[in-house]
């Protein structure tokens, strides 16, 4: 059961680029692919912290602008032979609109996140 | 998942492999990371033990590592991947209508596609007592097996072949206790390495450390003893010497019976094109027993590259091609470094410059041909290989380097690792990567446990080197002393990056050529492997196409670095700095309080007056970037970008008494006609009034000094990593030359260097004496430049103008509050 909250157009984000979602004092970058896939990531890259939505996006992966890691935007996994993820938060697009699930992030069972 | 089966569904494709070595098994491992489902894989492996890595039985022979230690997947490896092994047990027939391999003992496995991975053969000498026991090989575990066990009961050890593999071997078979003598037929050892100084050198350590050598002795017989095993080694000039155990090290030979059986084409190994096929397109070979182009390499390097390549074809995936590597030997004999790469020996048209010190143990020669580093030899000190490797694979012009060239690379201002230049005298917690921080134990630590190889397989775990390179010398120390590794090998020519083979030029041209406008566009023509490349492709290929094609290529701003995207620079808490523009450095009252004011209205932490003679405001936040750039109102600074940075001037004639010229009003001139410049990389200006040069010209991109006269132009300075000295251009008369001659040497930059080289880099690729030609000999062709690169200027406009007052890309800073 997810509890969706609609945040913002799939037109708001630009492709192969993201927008920040503030929810409190969480910030949960939000992905668009060229394909017009969406992802939601929290913005730190497992690495230091950086802020992913600055990042350079392609394919499915996003480049943190601090370290240069890579990390997965469908599952918050750092790209081999870096390890860690970065936690990952429920979408939903329905007609062109894009909702978050905040309290139903993902963690994954390989991953070490902090938190 | 069986989209990439052939009819779509239906069994997998069967890939039998012949060989269980290094190459081949890293093409397995390539493959299936690539495509895991393709294929069902069988694996014939003549010997009885897993893939280990060759390179270390020297240690495993010296007694400082197991067999167990070497092994490089385990039997558990194969279980997980499903490949069906088969050890022990040799090929012996390829039929290739029925598709079909057969083994000794007739077990047949049926094959879609083949791979030859059989390495090769070591070269016995075929003379009288070669098959008798106590002789043996230098190749794989059983070799070694049979030394060890030799080396408990034996004295006498005669290792025959005074080449890197013999040298391993004698040195191993001393460590065990054994009394050894290297015979070699040549007059010096390692005459296909080094030249004779060095090799007396190393001859003259090894003799030191007690091993004896016979050199210019040709073997006639190996003498039975009463036992039947070997007794004595019976040289052609008559002389003999007592030997137990004779290892033959003469040389190794690509390994191609079965191919030949088989019919496939042969000739100094299996013969494949670039995609490693053989002439049966179904059959694939690679490593010491494929020849390509007439090369059958034996080094790991260029090998793991044509797994790379091989796999990809395997799994029918991009266009990959198998070049050719350049190859240098970096090799450690028994604690006494070496390096060697090109033709070292020189020869006609060619010049040496030579350094020796036979107490310290030092001997180095480099080989220069038309100003061009073809080959060089070093012993006792190679942190400096590196580096060598690389002008001489670039084909970099070193004439203006001569003088330091011997001195290595410190002597050019390199900076970043304390000066330390020998790996093995570090201990595990010194620095080896400042730029990074990594730590000689923490490279040691990744080799060992990831099985690492390559040096960019150390970058990628560890990230050591992989900023400025700086010290990239001693991470192959590290790596030769560590992995075994006896090379170091780079492709011919370097591609943009790995989502593509196509290098920086070929991109350049063929966006001019096809007037490609859009990174899609580049991206399809070129058959880019990745659906939108990576964070290294995209910002290069972002650049070359608004500086192939102004005003008509649009700027896609998510191909730029966050800072070029944000018109601002990223600091670590996620904050942001603006620096506005003060041309020539110099500012007003006016300005300096709206400064004052906005660091107070935005609550701006941190105020900080920068090198390039600006006011750097600190920890801005960027929701708030538009409104501060709104209220500075003054022109972006372009400190966060590959754009032009500073002119920073002294005040010249105008205050000074030593003023010759108003070096103020031209660098403001100069700022203000190159503003808005984007480039390959930064680039920064400076302007002094009079030689005591007190805007610090020599270390620009351009400096400019005043002299009575008029202005000298010094052009590919350097302040960073690496201290570049400017070197001089041209002097001219009036401030308007001085705008001719600088703006088409930077419009030649910008249209030629790779993205990411700045001035001094694209200098040392292409040679001084060529911008003369084209900045100075040609005045229509630098002209024509000028012009261009006004009219490139003319289509831009001031980025914070746009955002702060037009609101262009104003998502970029807007956050969505849910």
């Amino acid at each position: 059961m997810n509890n969706w909250t609609d945040v913002l157009d799939v037109n708001d984000i630009p492709p192969l680029g993201a927008r920040v979602v503030r929810h409190g004092s969480l910030d949960i970058a939000v992905f668009r692919t060229d394909g017009d896939e969406i992802f939601a990531l929290e913005d730190r890259c497992p690495h230091k912290g950086g802020p992913l939505s600055q990042g350079i996006v392609h394919g499915r992966k996003v480049t943190c602008p601090m370290h240069g890691w890579n990390v997965e935007l469908d599952s918050g996994q750092a790209v081999a032979p870096d390890q860690g993820c970065a936690r990952e938060f429920p979408v939903r697009v329905e007609n062109g609109r894009v909702s978050l699930d905040f309290a139903g992030s993902v963690q994954r069972p390989a991953c070490s996140c902090s938190d | 998942m069986d989209m990439s089966t052939p009819a779509g569904h239906g069994p997998k494709m069967k890939l039998v492999m012949v060989g269980n070595g290094m190459a081949g098994v890293r093409t397995l491992e390539e493959l299936l990371k690539l495509a895991p489902d393709l294929y069902d894989i069988t694996v014939f492996g003549a010997e009885p033990h897993p893939n280990y890595n060759r390179i270390l039985l020297s240690p495993v022979l010296a007694g400082e590592q197991t067999v167990d230690d070497i092994v490089l997947n385990p039997l558990d490896w194969y279980r997980e991947n499903n490949i069906t092994l088969h050890l022990g047990r040799k090929v012996v027939k390829i039929d290739r209508s029925a598709r079909h391999v057969e083994d000794e003992d007739g077990t047949r496995a049926g094959y879609d596609r083949l791979l030859l991975a059989t390495g090769s053969t070591p070269f016995i000498l075929p003379v009288p007592g070669a098959d008798l026991e106590g002789v043996v090989s230098f190749r794989d575990i059983a070799d070694v097996d049979a030394m060890i066990r030799a080396a408990g009961r034996y004295r006498h050890a005669v290792v025959i072949g005074g080449g890197l593999l013999g040298l391993e071997a004698a040195n191993g078979l001393m460590k065990r206790g054994m009394d050894v003598s290297v015979v070699h037929i040549g007059p010096w050892l390692m005459e296909r390495q080094l030249d004779e100084p060095a090799a007396r050198l190393l001859q003259k350590n090894l003799e030191e450390k007690g091993m004896k050598f016979l050199l210019q002795k040709q073997t006639a017989e190996l003498v039975r003893g009463e036992s039947g095993r070997v007794a004595a080694i019976q040289f052609k000039d008559g002389d003999s010497a007592p030997a137990d155990l004779v290892v033959m090290a003469v040389g190794i030979r690509p390994n191609t019976e079965l191919a030949e059986s088989a019919g496939l084409h042969c000739n100094r190994g299996i013969v494949v094109n670039d995609t490693l096929q053989t002439f049966d397109p179904r059959i694939y070979s690679i490593g010491e027993c494929a020849a390509h182009r007439g090369i059958a390499y034996g080094l790991v390097a260029p090998l793991f590259e044509q797994a790379r390549v091989c796999a990809n074809h395997l799994a029918h995936y991009g266009i990959g091609r198998y070049q050719g590597s350049v190859t240098s030997t970096k090799l450690k004999v028994t604690g006494i470094d070496l390096f060697s790469a090109g033709d070292f020996s020189g020869g006609e048209g060619t010049e040496a410059i030579l350094y020796s010190d036979p107490i310290g143990g030092v001997y180095k020669k480099l080989v220069i041909k038309d100003d061009k580093l073809v080959g060089g030899v070093m012993i006792g000190d190679t942190v400096d290989g590196a580096w060598y490797f690389s002008l001489l694979r670039d084909g970099k012009n070193v004439s203006e380097l001569r003088d330091h060239l011997m001195f290595g690379q410190d002597h050019c201002g390199n900076l970043g690792h304390q000066g330390i230049n020998k790996a093995a005298t570090m201990t595990d917690d010194m620095e080896v990567c400042g730029c990074n921080g990594v730590c000689k134990g923490d490279i040691v630590k990744a080799i060992r446990e990831k099985g690492l190889f390559t040096l960019e397989d150390v970058r990628k775990h560890t990230k050591a080197s992989s900023s400025c390179g700086s010290c990239t010398g001693l991470v192959e120390q590290i790596l030769a002393v560590t992995a075994g590794g006896d090379y170091s090998a780079a492709p011919k020519t370097k591609s943009v990056c790995g989502c593509t083979d196509h290098t920086h030029e070929e991109v350049r041209a063929t966006i001019r050529q096809n007037k490609l406008l859009t990174i899609p566009q580049v991206m399809n023509f070129m058959e880019w492997r990745t659906p939108n490349g990576c964070a290294s492709c995209r910002p290069a290929l972002n650049y070359y196409l608004i500086a192939a094609w102004p005003g008509e290529a649009e700027d896609d701003p998510q191909s730029r670095f966050i800072n070029e995207r944000a018109h601002a620079n990223i600091q670590r808490d996620g904050t942001y700095s603006v620096i506005p523009r003060m041309w020539g450095g110099n500012t007003t009252p006016s300005e300096l309080r709206r400064i004052a004011e906005v660091a107070e209205k935005y609550d701006i932490p941190a105020i900080h007056v920068t090198g390039g003679q600006r006011i750097d405001l600190l920890g801005v936040k960027k929701e708030d970037l538009p409104k501060v750039w709104a209220d500075l109102d003054m022109p972006s600074g372009h400190a966060y970008g590959k754009a032009l940075r500073t002119v920073k001037t002294c005040v010249g004639s105008e205050w000074c008494r030593f003023g010759t010229q108003n070096s103020t009003q031209m660098g403001i001139d100069l700022e203000k006609v190159f503003f808005k410049m984007w480039a390959p990389h930064k680039v920064k200006l400076a302007v002094s009034g009079c030689p005591r040069n007190c805007a610090e010209v020599a270390i620009k991109d351009i400096g400019i000094i005043g002299v009575d006269s008029g202005w000298e132009i010094y052009v590919g300075g350097n302040g960073g990593i690496k201290t570049e000295v400017a070197q001089f251009l041209v002097k001219l008369k009036t401030p308007d030359e001085v705008l001719e001659y600088t703006g088409a040497f930077l419009q030649l930059y910008r249209e030629e260097a790779r993205y990411l080289d700045r001035t001094v880099h694209y200098i040392a690729r292409v040679g001084l004496d060529y911008v003369k030609k084209k900045i100075l000999d040609d005045a229509e062709g630098r002209r024509a430049l000028y012009e261009r690169l006004l009219f490139a200027l003319s289509v831009e406009r001031d980025p914070w103008v746009e955002r702060a007052k037009e609101g262009k890309q104003k998502h970029e800073f807007e956050t969505v509050s849910a």
